[in-house]
């Protein structure tokens, strides 16, 4: 009993630390954050409310381009109605591209972690080594390899296996390309959380009876949930206001409300309120959506 | 796959060797554990005891030879095949699940229909039922403890496998761990296999200790009879202290031996030497030395050395006395004396011992400690 009382008796007892000691501290502590608040502050919060303001703007009529000071909400009814598919397609496609960058990434990962041994550097600089040139050049690479004269398509079509006879101009070519781009998003959180497990807790699944599919599932599985949240999210937020994808690789008609809003904002004349409508909306949308995924799957955080 | 594995009886190992590369961490090693009895594999950091307990748990599968739980060969066998679970150095509980889920867990992937009451029942056991809605987090190092051992011990294993289970706990609670873990062991019934580097630990809790080094075991026996006649000079070094000198042995005086150990004439008794003619390293423990100012009459095994240094230790205290020979000797004194000795650094004193109690080792170390 007296090593029960031991475990019981753990005192939780922090010494008030001396008042001048403190607040000198806590001033050290602002001064630190200073430069990333004023960061934050002029290049976040100004162009936000900068947005907000554009978003409830009216347009002077018969004067197309020119708008006056408004509290005007038609914006945002004319963005959910004239727009809501482009908002379904938007996250649609990038559910499928998160779900496709999960299956294709975990095992990846997995790899990396637990059986790569002296690759484990090399796979991990193939992984990041496609951020060395720009997103935009890569998905013009892709253009080209998906392309009907690319040997991808050339193949398929000549195999008889392309219902379609194309690949680019597709949503398949777009939901590739952002299945793609955001991989690296997808591994890295994923490979951190299975590394940094004890590899003797997943060695206590078998000793306990469980083999190995049911420790994975059990275990493994489990304890990396923090990196597959991570993950998911960072493939899929920036993948549903994604434009470049849908530009390179799309179609003509159907577009994502990414490229609804870089339309707004460069091509249309006096897209401007609408476009800023758009881009609220959009955000709300996955702030949303975030944070029901998070409530539902977001563990507390692990050790 | 080959379903689990039910296993009664004595833990055999049979020539066990087991190779990573050029590096033999095992080498052919025999090893018979009783049913039910508290086994310590005790050595150095490196010597082959985790890789061991390793083999037997399943987790790493032996070069050569076979491991058997009474008459099931068990060599070849995943660890979930087999009636046996660990105590993971540094605990290995699962982060995500709570205490209760923990422990419930090898019930529940036997399909167990009592996993519920049985849970409860091992959380009792290590009277951590208070706690069965924690996170591992949230707990102390000693309870986390005592999650892990109700974890394994839940299972009801033929032999349970303790590796280094009280290594990061501070020494008070390791001595509260030690009583504890003996009643467990003696309530449960169960074979424990312990692996320690701490020599007193497995000096306190296991009925039978097999000092390891190198891959093979140097001696296995009860704690007592390790301590009191070491037969190599490892053992003598590794487990407790021991005042050495290498002589050679020159001579027979009845029961006794006599050896020079350079130019002072030692005893060692025949059945305590395993070495009978030439080199020998001859020892005693330090406890077994008496330090006096005088030469004490016809004791016969006695040096004069200088004091180096002296340590009151409370109950007893310690001294280092240079030897004429060029080495140090440590004696270890209990202060029974109403009239304490009051000895300074650089004062003469005479040694003296009974020859009962001194042993002679090979000289050639099979290790260096």
């Amino acid at each position: 009993m007296s090593a029960l009382a031991h475990v019981a008796g753990d005192p939780d007892v922090t010494p008030a630390a001396p008042a001048p000691e403190a607040t000198k501290r806590s001033w050290t502590a602002y001064l630190l954050l200073l430069p990333g608040a004023l960061w934050l502050g002029v290049f976040f919060v100004l162009p936000l409310v900068q947005l907000a303001a554009v978003s409830l703007q009216s347009r002077y009529p018969g004067f197309p381009g020119y708008y006056y000071r408004d509290v005007n909400f038609e914006n945002y009814a004319a963005a959910l109605t004239d727009y809501a598919p482009h908002f379904a397609r938007s996250f649609l496609y990038a559910g499928m591209a998160t779900f496709l960058a999960f299956v294709v990434a975990y095992p990846l990962a997995y790899a990396m972690a637990f059986k790569a041994g002296k690759w484990r550097n090399l796979m991990m600089i193939c992984v990041v080594a496609p951020f060395f040139t720009s997103f935009i050049l890569r998905t013009f690479a892709w253009s080209q390899i998906l392309a009907d004269e690319g040997w991808v398509a050339g193949t398929l079509n000549f195999l008889h296996l392309l219902p379609g006879g194309n690949i680019i101009n597709t949503p398949l070519a777009v939901i590739a390309g952002l299945t793609y781009n955001f991989l690296p998003f997808m591994v890295l959180p994923i490979y951190a959380s299975l590394e940094r497990a004890d590899p003797r807790v997943i060695e206590a699944g078998g000793d306990l009876y469980a083999n190995g599919f049911t420790t994975f599932r059990t275990v493994t599985l489990p304890m990396s949930m923090p990196g597959v949240l991570a993950g998911t999210l960072l493939t899929f937020i920036p993948a549903a206001g994604d434009f470049v994808n849908m530009e390179l690789l799309g179609p003509q008609r159907g577009k994502m409300v990414g490229n609804v809003i870089n339309d707004q904002f460069l091509a249309v004349p006096g897209g401007y309120p609408v476009a800023a409508a758009l881009s609220f909306t959009l955000m709300a949308a996955i702030l949303v959506m975030v944070f029901l995924y998070v409530r539902r799957f977001g563990t507390e955080e692990l050790v | 796959m080959a379903g689990f594995r039910e296993a009664r009886g004595d833990l055999q190992l049979d020539s066990v060797t087991k190779a990573f590369g050029d590096f033999t961490a095992v080498d052919d090693i025999d090893l018979h554990v009783p049913r039910g009895s508290f086994f310590a594999l005790l050595g150095p950091s490196g010597c082959g005891k985790t890789t061991t307990l390793r083999m037997i748990a399943g987790l790493e599968q032996p070069t050569a030879g076979r491991v058997m739980i009474g008459d099931t060969d068990l060599t070849g066998s995943r660890p979930y095949e087999r009636p046996v679970n660990t105590v993971f150095q540094s605990y290995a509980l699962f982060p995500h699940l709570s205490i209760k889920d923990n422990v419930a867990f090898g019930p529940k992937r036997r399909k167990d229909k009592d996993a519920a009451t049985r849970t409860d029942e091992a959380l009792e056991l290590v009277q951590m039922s208070q706690f069965a809605g924690r996170k591992p987090a949230q707990l102390s190092g000693g309870q986390q403890q005592r999650v892990a051992l109700a974890r394994a011990l839940v299972n009801h294993p033929e032999v349970l496998l303790l590796d280094e289970p009280l290594g990061a706990l501070d020494l008070k609670l390791r001595r509260e761990m030690q009583v504890e873990l003996k009643r467990i062991q003696t309530e449960v019934g169960l074979t424990f296999i312990h692996v320690t580097h701490d020599q007193e630990e497995a000096m306190t809790m296991a009925d039978t200790v097999a000092v390891m080094n190198k891959g093979h075991i140097e001696q296995l026996g009860a704690p007592a009879a390790l301590y009191d006649l070491p037969r190599t000079r490892f053992v003598a070094n590794f487990l407790g202290q021991a005042n050495t000198g290498v002589g050679t042995i020159k001579d027979t005086d009845g029961d006794h031996l006599v050896a020079d150990v350079l130019g002072t004439p030692v005893k060692i008794l025949k059945s305590r030497s395993q070495v009978h003619e030439g080199e020998v390293l001859f020892g005693v423990r330090p406890e077994k030395v008496t330090v006096s100012r005088t030469q004490p009459e016809g004791a016969g095994n006695d040096v004069k050395g200088v004091v180096r240094d002296v340590s009151f230790l409370g109950v007893a205290t310690s001294y280092l006395v240079d030897m004429p020979s060029g080495t140090t000797w440590s004696c270890y004194e209990q202060n029974l004396d109403v009239e304490p000795l009051d000895l300074r650094p650089g004062d003469e004193v005479w040694l003296t011992w009974n020859p009962g109690h001194a042993f002679g080792v090979p000289v050639d170390e099979t290790g260096e400690k």
